[in-house]
């Protein structure tokens, strides 16, 4: 069963088109990356799926998932570091499925937003000021924030950059656990080997899909060669 | 001259000093958690870009219906948001940010309304516009203050939550309610709504003061939103309280005399608050 169908899909900026001829399922469970050179439409497409752009044309259907069922992890440099709230008041805003607007937070929510921070490893980072915290503290809590969205599907932009390579591994541990619980997973990343030994299926992309499906295929030379050729065709008509 | 004399007695004998006082600390206490939030949101500009953006609204309808508070309150907050929508526009569809859009349309607005008072008024109509009449408030401004002091604490507080996701993480907001264009445009009214029942006490130039002033000063001082936002309200009622009694005793102008009073708790704070340099800061420099 599909999660997110897409058809025929381009999405863009301001009329500008990122990326396109986007056709293809990402099934429901699946544990997928999108990989590609810089500027290729990945975080893109995780801003369509996440209902953030609208298509430019063709369309994306979310067969059993309902819009807020989707937790979207944005790019670390998208979060205002330098206003002050706590590590607990960032990760509490994941009870917003829960909560929403107005509804206070019950002692169970308290209870549950502590366990995510152990979850973590920010057990004590509660009361910091999250401008206090370091690139990949940062990152540790929204993913706290994230297990606290409780979502279906799980999109995460570049989850991994400028983080040390141990919390790395310790976040991808969370993944893991996320896509055996059934979760659809898609994470846009930058490094093939790491892809290589966590993800079982690979979207390439450079403006367009190279490559789609199990990653071992779509990571090969050929395709990676087809990207530079499609970069290089650019650059020349540009 | 007995305490009584110099700190009660102003208040306790003239009305216009009772009024002024009951209207700088409604004022306070609603336009000072707003500059709190324009600081977090690196908006202090902003702020004063909006004041000068009512201008023509206030100057308009000065001309078409003389000094009445209504009109003038309706003609402002239809020019300040006029210029905040189309700047946001621009801003959205063009290759302009919000600064410079912003900018271009307050500047637009500013000269209309400085051409408006010159083609039909003296000087003395500009400069009562620009700098207030805090001491001729009559009881009309009073409840228009303290209506819009009382809107502005409710809806913050409906809001707080959402306000405080789209300041911190915009795109986390947008992916989980609908809510995010709703919050930012509230917030932008709820500026221009102070603003405009700013420049009634203070006038357009010194009601912004009254905002970022306390604001940027609490800011030295905590690092919780909430406390932050009661702090900049109470150093806004006492400097509102300290400037006029010295506006009273040293017979200056009334409105500079309570933003200069911010001003002195703003570098005080700034010269003796110990707060070490957030960790950020140290971070990048390290």
């Amino acid at each position: 069963m599909a999660a997110f169908a897409l058809d025929n899909l381009a999405l863009g900026y301001a009329g500008h088109i990122a990326v396109s001829q986007l056709n293809g399922t990402f099934a429901s469970g699946s544990l997928t990356a999108i990989v590609g050179p810089n500027g290729s439409g990945k975080s893109t497409v995780l801003k369509g799926l996440a209902g953030l752009l609208k298509p430019i044309s063709g369309h994306i259907a979310c067969h059993d998932i309902e819009l807020h069922d989707i937790a979207y992890l944005p790019q670390v440099g998208e979060v205002d570091v330098s206003f002050p709230v706590t590590v607990f008041d960032l990760v509490s805003m994941g009870m917003w499925k829960k909560r929403g607007l107005f509804k206070p937070h019950t002692a169970a929510d308290h209870d549950q937003v502590l366990n995510a921070l152990v979850q973590v490893g920010l057990k004590d980072f509660g009361a910091s000021q999250i401008a206090s915290l370091s690139g990949g503290q940062l990152q540790r809590a929204l993913f706290a924030r994230l297990i606290l969205q409780d979502a279906q599907a799980i999109l995460l932009d570049e989850p991994f950059t400028a983080i040390d390579e141990n919390t790395s591994e310790g976040l991808m541990a969370l993944i893991t656990e996320w896509h055996k619980q059934g979760r659809t997973i898609l994470a846009v990343l930058h490094d093939f080997n790491f892809v290589r030994r966590h993800f079982p299926r690979t979207l390439l992309l450079a403006k367009q899909p190279v490559a789609w499906g199990a990653t071992a295929d779509v990571l090969s030379t050929d395709n990676l060669m087809e990207v530079q050729r499609l970069l290089e065709a650019r650059k020349s008509s540009a | 001259m007995t305490l009584y004399d110099l700190l009660i007695a102003p208040f306790a004998e003239l009305v216009f000093m009772r009024k002024a006082l009951v209207g700088t600390v409604a004022l306070s206490v609603s336009s000072c958690p707003i500059g709190v939030f324009m600081i977090l949101r690196r908006m202090s500009l902003a702020g004063d870009a909006m004041s000068h953006a009512i201008l023509p609204g206030v100057a308009g309808a000065f001309l078409m219906f003389g000094l009445s508070i209504l009109p003038m309150t309706i003609g402002g907050l239809v020019a300040g948001l006029a210029v905040a929508l189309l700047a946001g526009l621009v801003s959205r569809n063009t290759i302009q940010r919000e600064d410079s859009s912003l900018a271009a349309f307050y500047l637009i607005s500013l000269a209309c309304g400085v051409a408006l008072i010159s083609a039909r008024g003296s000087s003395v109509d500009l400069v009562h516009i620009l700098f207030g009449t805090v001491l001729a408030l009559n009881n009309q401004s009073l409840v228009l203050i303290t209506g819009v002091s009382s809107l502005t604490l409710i809806v913050l507080a409906g809001v707080w939550r959402a306000l405080i996701a789209e300041c911190l993480d915009p795109l986390f907001l947008r992916s989980v309610s609908n809510f995010g264009p709703v919050v930012h445009f509230t917030f932008l009214a709820l500026v221009v709504l102070n603003l405009v029942a700013g420049f009634n006490a203070l006038g357009t130039l010194l009601s912004v003061g009254l905002m970022i002033l306390p604001a940027a000063t609490a800011r030295f001082w905590t690092v919780r939103v909430e406390t932050m936002c009661l702090l900049a309200s109470l150093i806004g009622v006492v400097s509102g309280y300290v400037g006029l009694v010295l506006s009273y005793h040293f017979n200056i102008a009334s409105s500079p005399a309570i933003i200069l009073t911010t001003g002195v708790v703003y570098i005080a704070s700034l010269l003796f608050s110990r707060r070490d340099f957030p960790s950020h800061v140290e971070r990048k420099f390290s």
